[in-house]
């Protein structure tokens, strides 16, 4: 028997793209064009399944393009890349879900994949039917079941609740019941999609171990996730993934660190065209840039790692007393944390304000920055930058104590240091100082 | 690497690649999803009539609802003749056979849209999804053959030698009803029209097929063109065993037994052939 578990030989995988439909510009037009909508809406909905092979179709998408890889028996990988970089369709094609347009795929032994907990959960069965259900899905046999079916409901935590329609569970409660299920499959092959994303705190610690014994027990594992630090413990192994192109493969940490360095290249910066910014003074942020603790730009900073938000600035007036703010917003736009420059700095001519936040005490996910002047005579605005910086927060070590740490459950309490740099002064280190 | 599982030792492998055109149906692969061919069918029967205050009764009391509604519109008002029968019992040995058709058509065709969300999340052969439908509306059929049994011997009508053709129509009926939901199945995945259309459509079907009236009705020389219904020769084989009003119509259900192979068969052939779409398209 060959030790190869996965072979994919130049996989590629189109999607048909919504293409715009033409606007009538006449009241004949428009009604000619409602006789004939049915007819374009049926060519349409044909098609959806069919590609020409001329590459560069506009309306067609390569969600995966000549993508090939070898994964051998017991091998741990992890796949890393941004939304839509086709991480989830390559294991949708691996899972048999969908086809692939162009490729073939070898696969040696039996799979399993989990690209979502509890599929095929019916609210209106009670528990233990669901176990069933869920299990048989996933290709359990009934037998199977019946032999781990205490060990699932002991994982689980649910005993209680057994003969309760899903419905009216808590969603954690679901999410537990549906993991179980899945942590006792038994494939040769496992493929996982972000299933950690689930439950609480310490329900995700207990599925985590679960991964662990699973990936240490010799079976084949890919899995697809964000969680950098949940990757670089499980896989010894990452293939990262760009627009459909295999763009890395190789040790765990090698791979992670070139994506998270990929970041800043493709980096967008708020101070330049952004339609938001109104020019209100003299006084203004020019520009601005993040850095990680090694002082190289970054658009990933790392929790427990400090991150420094370089601001230059220029103005035309003497003796001014400013303020600067930075108030950082998660992805749902609330303001998770502020820094600012207090006491007040006296600006120069033109200048940099280095404001480190220690230890970027955030969850992991996206965020954006917005950069306030203030005179701090009057309290005016002088300059606003509304998302100057956009980024996203990793975790590459185990600084919160958990593995992820869930959003609606964490505050924080950051730690700053506010630096200013003008011509006249070479550097002159204002004291630390908490805020927030 | 030592493999301590009970699995048979010979190596499992799949090859996927791009398909297009026919593809045959994997036998050895339906057996091993055999499991939860059967979890659906019964997840299905058990979700449908949960939280009902009388649960299975619903099974029976669609085709007794209707055979009154017949009965009092086209048995007494238009004065259908029903070939000698109570009208009532003319109707419901009709209406039990179409009541299963009907259904299984209209639930199986949406069937592959209401569960597109583990179409797309997990992987197992498609077929089993329409064809755990039509199973589970087979339980309901049993429960309503058990009434009209009630009913026949509250009228008095005894079955004749006939009941040993009825187990062939019972296959016919879930063949055609099978054949036909696969192909409008495959399609209602990609043309959401046909689910819009699927409730009005059976209504009208219901006309096409001898429920509320006997074949008698039609002129002879429609009557071969007419049995192509294979629901034709399933309902008149039906009447013709449990009420005795005619002789076993061999022509219909001859004609009928081929358009339900051809229709089974062409409907399994066009969904294998589309299957792979689904999770794309749904």
């Amino acid at each position: 028997m060959s030790d190869i578990a996965i072979r994919v030989e130049n996989l590629g995988k189109a999607y048909r793209l919504g293409s715009e439909t033409e606007q009538a510009e006449t009241f004949v037009e428009a009604g000619l064009n409602l006789i004939k909508a049915p007819l374009r809406n049926f060519r349409k909905l044909r098609n959806l399944d069919t590609f020409s092979t001329d590459r560069s179709a506009d309306d067609i998408l390569w969600a995966l393009d000549d993508v090939s890889f070898d994964i051998r028996r017991g091998e741990v990988v992890g796949f890393v890349g941004r939304n839509g970089a086709g991480k989830s369709t390559l294991l949708k094609v691996l899972s048999r879900i969908t086809e692939p347009t162009t490729g073939r795929i070898e696969i040696h032994g039996r799979v399993s994949s989990l690209l979502e907990v509890g599929t095929g959960f019916h609210p209106e069965l009670t528990g233990r039917e669901n176990i069933y259900m869920n299990g048989t899905i996933l290709g359990m046999k009934k037998a199977e079941i019946d032999r781990k079916f205490n060990e699932i409901v002991e994982f689980s935590g649910v005993e209680r609740f057994l003969d309760t329609p899903v419905k009216r569970y808590s969603s954690g409660m679901k999410v537990r019941l549906a993991f179980s299920v899945a942590a006792h499959l038994e494939p040769e092959i496992l493929i996982i999609d972000e299933v950690l994303a689930v439950g609480d705190a310490e329900f995700q610690k207990k599925c985590l171990g679960k991964m662990e014994e699973v990936a240490g027990s010799g079976r084949t594992v890919l899995f697809v996730s964000h969680n950098m630090a949940a990757i670089q413990n499980l896989c010894g192994r990452a293939i990262s993934l760009k627009a459909g192109l295999v763009v890395d493969d190789g040790p765990t940490k090698t791979v992670i660190e070139d994506y998270l360095a990929r970041f800043k290249s493709e980096a967008t910066s708020g101070f330049h065209n952004n339609a938001d910014r109104k020019i209100l003074s003299s006084t203004q942020v020019t520009d601005g840039r993040m850095l990680n603790s090694k002082g190289v730009a970054t658009q990933a900073p790392c929790a427990g790692e400090p991150t420094i938000f370089e601001l230059d600035y220029k103005t035309s007036e003497k003796s001014v007393d400013a303020i600067f703010d930075i108030v950082i917003a998660n992805q749902h736009n609330v303001a998770v944390t502020q820094m600012r420059t207090e006491p007040p700095i006296q600006l120069g001519k033109e200048g940099t304000v280095r404001l480190t936040l220690e230890d970027t005490p955030l969850p992991i996910g996206k965020y954006t920055a917005t950069v306030t002047v203030k005179d701090a005579r009057s309290f005016k605005n002088i300059d606003k930058v509304p998302s100057a910086f956009s980024f996203e927060v990793f975790i590459l070590k185990d600084f919160f104590h958990l593995e992820r740490v869930n959003t609606q459950y964490c505050s924080t309490l950051s730690r700053q240091k506010v630096e200013h740099i003008t011509e006249r002064q070479e550097e002159q280190i204002e004291e630390a100082n908490p805020a927030n | 690497m030592p493999d301590q599982k009970t699995h048979a030792p010979k190596p499992y492998v799949t090859v996927i690649e791009p398909h297009t055109g026919w593809r045959s149906v994997d036998w050895k692969e339906l057996r091993e999803y055999k499991d939860l061919f059967f979890f659906l069918i019964w997840r299905n029967i058990k979700v449908r009539y949960a939280q009902s205050s009388i649960g299975v009764g619903w099974a029976v009391l669609q085709p007794l609802a209707s055979m009154l509604v017949f009965t009092v519109i086209f048995g007494n008002l238009v004065g259908v003749e029903s070939d000698g029968a109570a009208y009532g019992l003319f109707a419901f040995v009709a209406l039990v056979p179409w009541t299963y058709f009907a259904n299984s058509l209209t639930e199986g065709t949406a069937s592959m849209v209401t569960n597109s969300g583990m179409i797309s999340k997990i992987y197992f052969p498609r077929l089993i999804m329409p064809l755990a439908i039509i199973g589970a509306r087979m339980v309901d059929f049993f429960i309503s053959m058990v009434i009209l049994g009630i009913l026949l011997l509250f009228y008095g009508v005894m079955p004749n030698s006939g009941v040993i053709v009825l187990p062939l129509l019972i296959v016919m009926l879930t063949i055609s009803a099978a054949g036909l939901g696969l192909w409008l199945t495959a399609l209602a995945i990609q043309y959401r029209d046909i689910n819009y259309g699927m409730s009005f459509g059976v209504q009208l079907l219901m006309y096409a097929a001898p429920v509320v009236y006997p074949t008698s009705m039609i002129p002879e020389r429609f009557q071969l063109l007419y049995a192509l219904n294979p629901m034709v020769g399933v309902i008149e084989g039906f009447r013709a065993a449990l009420l005795g009003t005619r002789d076993m119509p061999w022509d219909f259900i001859a004609i009928g037994a081929v358009v339900s192979v051809v229709l089974f068969a062409s409907g399994v052939m066009y969904f294998r052939r589309k299957e792979h779409v689904f999770a794309d398209v749904a």
